[in-house]
């Protein structure tokens, strides 16, 4: 009996925090649904990685094509990433309002989330939408196609993004707040908060940087 | 030893969510994120079009700006401490920055090696003359 519980406390404290819990079980479902989908954002920011690896690379290559500091608006850029960081501060008012099953309040955030995103949105596919107009498209030069898919990519999530939002809109609209509905609201609040720290260092690294180059 | 055997908080936090805060406390710390995140955005701009700096220190800044600035974002808006509930996450993050790291920096690393000692065929063709 003795022995059993020796080696029970050892296991529940293997590090020796001081931190010793006996009988943990299972974690409830909320945590580890949120730690599968925070392990599943972690493995997309390695594979945006890539595609800034391949950014960084390829920057030079512009097989006298245009350069950044020839192609980039800085205004523009700044107005997107206004728009973004004002959307993950409204998501997150939006989840608050969740976990306090305010619908008033859950909805609007959500409205102007997916406002703001969309937004953004408009702006990055009208500057694409100029690139290739100009004949500085994907094809033009490895730099272009790195720039492309980078960029590309990163709006591509924020359309999924929107996507979801609207979902889990219908869903708190038919279903009310229950518990599944409230942990996939948590996944999109990550998943939303995760994209914006990729714009983070997308216009650091390929508008701002680039402009200077 | 034996009085902190079973404490309240039983479990790991999940990432995303905070510890028993009131709704208030909750936007206040939203707010203190989006402040945060906004004053290092408008440095960073700032910085990178302005002639008063040294120039050759813009891109140092830059990428400092952008790792303090994604630090906010992973504190006051994905709520990653570095509290006893939170191990499980921080350690999950390590792994990913760590992978992160090697990629970036190793590609940037090995290929800025292969163009010093393979360069393009009209680089050649310029050091034969």
């Amino acid at each position: 009996m003795a022995m059993t519980a020796t080696v029970g406390h050892a296991h529940a404290d293997p590090h020796h925090i001081g931190f010793v819990v006996e009988h943990p079980g299972p974690a409830p479902k909320r945590t580890v649904t949120a730690y599968g989908f925070w392990v599943f954002l972690l493995s997309d920011i390695v594979m945006f990685s890539c595609f800034f690896a391949a950014y960084a690379v390829l920057v030079s290559q512009t097989a006298d094509g245009p350069k950044g500091s020839e192609i980039f608006e800085q205004r523009n850029v700044a107005i997107e990433t206004v728009c973004l960081l004002l959307s993950s501060f409204t998501c997150g008012m939006a989840s608050i309002a969740a976990d306090v099953r305010n619908r008033f309040w859950f909805y609007l955030g959500m409205a102007v989330t997916c406002v703001l995103g969309l937004i953004f949105l408009a702006i990055e596919f009208k500057e694409f939408a100029d690139l290739v107009a100009r004949g500085y498209g994907p094809s033009r030069s490895a730099f272009l196609t790195a720039f492309f898919s980078l960029v590309g990519c990163h709006g591509l999530h924020v359309s999924a993004g929107v996507l979801w939002l609207l979902t889990m809109m219908a869903q708190v609209f038919a279903k009310g707040f229950r518990a599944d509905v409230l942990r996939r609201m948590m996944c999109f609040a990550l998943f939303w908060h995760a994209l914006d720290i990729i714009w983070v260092g997308v216009f650091s690294v390929v508008y701002l940087l680039g402009s200077g180059v | 030893m034996s009085d902190q055997t079973h404490m309240h908080v039983e479990h790991d936090i999940a990432p995303g969510d905070e510890e028993q805060h009131s709704v208030g406390e909750r936007i206040v710390g939203y707010v203190v994120g989006l402040v945060l995140a906004l004053l290092l955005t408008a440095t960073s701009f700032f910085i990178a079009g302005t002639d008063l700096v040294w120039q050759p220190s813009i891109p140092v800044a830059l990428i400092v700006l952008a790792i303090a600035q994604m630090g906010v974002h992973l504190v006051f808006f994905l709520h990653i401490t570095t509290g006893p509930d939170n191990t499980n996450n921080v350690l999950a993050l390590a792994f990913g920055l760590l992978v992160v790291f090697l990629v970036v920096g190793g590609t940037v690393w090995i290929m800025g090696h292969l163009n010093q000692n393979m360069p393009p065929m009209d680089q050649i063709m310029q050091m034969r003359r």
